[in-house]
Formats: C-alpha cells, sequence, structure tokens
C-alpha cells in the first residue's frame, strides 16, 4: 500500500512537472518559428488539388483557409508590411473552396484594394475578386456595392463605379441607396459628400464590429481632411491678399469670414505652423487622415473608435 | 534502468516482431522504388523532392499507424489473454510494466525507422546518383519523427490504460490530427476574446504540437533547421512523453484489475 502511494506521489509530481515543462518549451518552440503557421510560401496553391485533397469537406476547409487569410492580413498589417504575397492566392483558395462565403469577398476586397502599408495595393485584384463572387451570387446587392466602392475610392472610375451601383440596384431586395449612389456617381458629386455617403452607407449596412469601427474611422478621417482642406484654401487666399501669413487660426478665421474656428472630431482645435501648415493636434488618432499631418509623418498602428 | 523494465521492454520488441509488425518494411520499399522510377519517367527535375517528401511522409505514416496499433493493445491485450496477472504476480511493479512496455514499443519503432531510412537513402542515391550535403538534413527529420513517435507511444499507452483497444486507437488518432493542426489551433485560440480564449488556449497547449516535429517540406527544400528547433523539440518530446506516461502509471496503478 506504501509502495503504491510513492508511486502514485512520484507519478503525480512526473505529471505536473512535465506539463508544466512541455508548455514551456512549446512558448520558446513558438517563438523560434514564430511564422510557422502563416510562412511567406504557399506549399500547396492550387484551389482545385485542395478542393480534391478535403475529402468532400470544402466548407470547413474554406473556413481554415479564410481565417488563415484575416490572420495574414492581420500580421502582416500590424507590422505596416511592404508585400502581402499571399493574399491574393489565400482568398482565391478561400472562395475556390466556398463560393458563396459571401464574407471573403467583401472583407478579401477590403484587405486587398489599399495601398502598402495598408494593404496590397491591388484594386483590379479586388475586383477579380467580387466579380467572381457576383458570378457565384449574383442575387447579393452588397457584392455589388463593394464592387462600386472599389472603384470609387480605389481606381477613381467613377463610370464603373457607377454602373457597378445601378446593377446592384436591380436585384431583388437591394438597398435604396444603391440607386442613390448610382446617381451620384453619374453626376460626378463632391468628392467629400459621395465618400461620406459610403463610408455611412457601410456603417449602416453592417452587424459586424469591426467593419462598424473601420467605418467610423474613415467618417472621422474625412472630417479633418475637409477641414484642413478649407482651411488651407483659406490660409492661400488670407496670404494672396496681404501677402502675409495669418499669426493664428482666429485671425484667419476673422478675416476670411469663416463659421468660427473648426475642430478635429475630438474636439482638439487644429494647428497653425510658421510655414503656414494646417496640422492636426494627434495625427495617431486618425490612421486614414491625408491631410494634416506634419511631412515625414508614418502612421501608429490604428486604433478604432466606435462612435463618430 | 531495471532489470525488469529492460526485459519487458525486450518482450515488447520480441513480441511485436513476431507479430509481423516489421512486414510494414517490404511495402514501404515498394512504395518507395515505384514512385522513384515512375516519378523519374513521368516529371521534370522533382525525382529528390518527391522521394524526400514521399519517403519521409511514408516513415511518419507507417510509423504513428504502427505506433497507435500496437499502443492501444498493449495493456488491454495482457489483460485479455490475462498474461499481465502472470507477470504481476512476480516482483514486477506496475510501472515498470507501462515503462517497459512503452521502451519495447519505441524500440520497435526506432528500428524500423532506421531500415525505412536506409530505403529513403538508397532511392536517394538512385535517384541523384551521388549524395549531397544537404541530404544530411534527411537525418534531423528523421530524427523528429522519432521524437513524434515516442509522444504516439506515450499516449496510445495513455488511452490503453483505461479504455478499449477500439475507442484508445480513435482517441490517439484524433489527437494525431489534432496535433498535426496545434499550431493553427493555437493561433484560432489567440483571436479568441475573454474567457473563450483562455479555454482554447489551454486545450492548444494541452494537446501534442505535431506541427513544429514536421519539417518535411522545408527539409526537402533544403531549407535548414535551426539547432534551437532540435534542442527544444527534443526537450518538447520527452516532457511530453513523460506527461502522457505519468498518466498512464498513475492510472494503471490504481486500476482494478479483478
Amino acid at each position: 500500500m506504501k509502495s503504491r502511494r510513492q508511486t502514485t506521489f512520484i507519478a503525480g509530481g512526473c505529471l505536473v512537472i512535465s506539463l508544466i515543462m512541455s508548455i514551456l518549451i512549446l512558448r520558446r518552440v513558438d517563438q523560434i518559428r514564430p511564422q510557422a503557421t502563416l510562412d511567406e510560401v504557399l506549399y500547396i496553391s492550387s484551389p482545385k488539388v485542395l478542393e480534391r485533397a478535403s475529402l468532400g469537406y470544402n466548407g470547413l476547409m474554406a473556413d481554415i483557409y479564410w481565417t488563415r487569410t484575416v490572420q495574414y492580413f492581420g500580421q502582416r498589417h500590424y507590422r505596416s508590411a511592404q508585400s502581402y504575397n499571399l493574399l491574393a492566392p489565400l482568398l482565391e483558395i478561400t472562395t475556390h473552396l466556398d463560393p458563396h462565403l459571401l464574407v471573403a469577398y467583401q472583407f478579401g476586397a477590403s484587405f486587398l484594394a489599399p495601398k502598402p502599408p495598408s494593404g496590397p495595393g491591388q484594386p483590379d485584384r479586388a475586383v477579380q475578386l467580387i466579380e467572381y463572387g457576383i458570378q457565384n451570387n449574383p442575387n447579393e446587392w452588397r457584392l455589388y456595392y463593394n464592387l462600386g466602392f472599389v472603384y470609387y475610392m480605389e481606381l477613381n472610375d467613377y463610370a464603373k463605379a457607377a454602373e457597378a451601383f445601378e446593377r446592384g440596384s436591380r436585384v431583388p431586395n437591394a438597398h435604396p441607396f444603391l440607386k442613390l449612389l448610382a446617381a451620384q456617381m453619374a453626376q460626378h458629386a463632391g468628392e467629400y459628400e459621395t465618400a461620406r455617403t459610403l463610408w455611412i452607407a457601410t456603417y449602416q449596412t453592417t452587424r459586424d464590429g469591426h467593419i462598424r469601427s473601420n467605418a467610423v474611422e474613415h467618417l472621422r478621417a474625412l472630417k479633418v481632411d475637409e477641414d484642413v482642406t478649407r482651411l488651407q484654401s483659406a490660409l492661400t487666399r488670407f496670404g494672396e491678399r496681404t501677402g502675409r501669413l495669418p499669426s493664428s487660426l482666429s485671425e484667419l478665421a476673422l478675416a476670411e469670414r469663416l463659421q468660427g474656428i473648426p475642430v478635429d472630431p475630438d474636439g482638439n482645435p487644429y494647428k497653425l505652423t510658421s510655414e503656414g501648415r494646417v496640422l492636426v493636434e494627434h495625427p495617431d488618432d486618425f490612421p486614414f487622415i491625408s491631410k494634416g499631418v506634419p511631412p515625414g509623418y508614418k502612421p501608429a498602428p490604428p486604433k478604432f473608435h466606435t462612435q463618430p | 534502468m531495471s532489470a525488469r523494465i529492460v526485459h519487458i521492454a525486450s518482450n515488447t520488441f520480441r513480441e511485436a516482431v513476431r507479430d509481423r509488425v516489421l512486414y510494414n518494411l517490404i511495402a514501404f520499399a515498394l512504395l518507395l522504388s515505384g514512385a522513384a522510377i515512375l516519378v523519374g519517367q513521368i516529371s521534370i527535375d522533382i525525382k529528390r523532392l518527391v522521394v524526400i517528401n514521399l519517403g519521409l511522409t511514408a516513415v511518419s505514416l507507417f510509423g504513428v499507424v504502427i505506433a497507435i496499433f500496437i499502443g492501444i493493445g498493449l495493456v488491454s491485450k495482457e489483460i485479455e489473454k490475462r498474461t499481465l496477472y502472470t507477470v504481476l504476480s512476480r516482483p514486477v511493479r506496475r510501472w515498470e510494466f507501462i515503462i517497459g512496455k512503452f521502451f519495447g514499443l519505441a524500440g520497435t519503432l526506432v528500428v524500423n525507422t532506421f531500415f525505412m531510412a536506409i530505403g529513403v537513402f538508397a532511392a536517394l542515391l538512385y535517384v541523384s546518383h551521388k549524395f549531397a550535403r544537404p541530404d544530411a538534413l534527411v537525418l534531423v527529420a528523421l530524427y523528429f519523427i522519432i521524437l513524434q513517435f515516442l509522444i504516439i507511444c506515450a499516449l496510445a499507452l495513455l488511452f490503453s490504460s483505461f479504455s478499449s483497444p477500439l475507442l484508445s486507437a480513435v482517441f490517439a488518432f484524433s489527437l494525431f490530427v489534432i496535433g498535426s493542426f496545434a499550431e493553427d489551433l493555437r493561433g484560432f485560440a489567440g483571436m479568441a476574446r475573454g474567457p473563450t480564449r483562455w479555454l482554447a488556449s489551454a486545450a492548444a497547449y494541452l494537446v501534442p504540437n505535431f506541427s513544429a516535429f514536421n519539417v518535411i517540406t522545408s527539409i526537402a527544400h533544403e531549407q535548414p533547421v535551426a539547432g534551437q528547433l532540435v534542442l527544444h523539440n527534443t526537450l518538447y518530446a520527452l516532457f511530453y512523453a513523460a506527461m502522457a506516461l505519468s498518466g498512464a502509471v498513475l492510472i494503471f496503478e490504481h486500476r482494478d484489475l479483478k
């Protein structure tokens, strides 16, 4: 009996120590091969081969590949990577394995289109991806909306964007704003106004928290870009008239009869530099702004807000 | 190591040989030589890749199947045949029986792998006509495969110590499959939030991590393996096998064998 108790005690101790050690070593192994899961190589790149290898469980395989795509994009985006070589092939595999996985088209296009470091800067492949999605899901109006979005935002092709929104508006149960967007595109409405309509539509038509936060950040950035553009124009006019720069934004507002001194979406006033530049107070709080940042500014990883 | 453990281990090895386990070597030799000849005729410039990929994959899969199907019967078969009572009526402790069985099965697999490795190198020589420096990397892959076998043997024994052979096979094979995707599992756990993250991470760290042992594809592409990885994989395999064996000893020690 004593011997059995002794064995139990020793074996129990061994079990606990081995468990702790194996976890600690595994963490070290993960550090040695940090990119083991998503290496910069796709050993099987053919969607057809993978489809056959999945033995008919295409749906599950597509889910796994979609998750890997998200991980891959997330990791590279976080590191502000300049290349996203596997993104397009991973999306191709995912959508081939499950052509009805709508989220892969919707998110995938928004992953592919933006320029580095936000994405690989492949709007053409984003268009191809969504067209493949439309081919397989012709009654999904959101895909037409995504297509128009890429044409407008990334390719600045108003005619194609209008056509995409118009095609989408003909789909049964399509959201009414597609007709409005098609009309705005056709009229070449103001850039900020149209962009705002698109992002508000994105915010209102999704329940996904990530997409909503992304839309909020873009709306905040649009407000900053619009304010800075307006202030810069006022500065130019002031300079042309007086031959000097205003000493402050208050002087500028008074001289140019602006409706008050604009503040950024966080309520902070803009800064006027001695070189006549209008800058935002905390550029890191607006990851998608294209104006109001100091020269040579490198954006930090985005911090997302939930309210505009 | 006590003489009793050595005795049980050598008996386990002899029994496996008597069960014609090593006959799998014939199938392996046929597969490899057939592939080496066939691929040379129907493909371009991937003969070496195919021999390494196919050869090492076959070594791994054959070994895993042997480890599972022999491992699951090591305890239950002895109980079924009532030979266990004869063994335990002698001055042999239960833990010595488990450890002896483990070493016997591991030894069988090492011998089996040794002969298969000769086959892989013979096929490599056939397709390349001479050995090159990167071919030595195949030894690292073989070493990792053996480490993998140690874990599977220990797991098969653990399941065999409390379950029926059929269920033990299902458990062991499922763990092998899950363990092969362990890194993805940890990746998914990392994406979860709150208590789900903790639970998923705990599960991901508890299942064996076989993906770190699989360097076959990178070795086929002549990519070197870090010395640190060899060291840590060795330690990981030893500790994980020790953990599973401790569990097997604990269960078997308290099992009512009447």
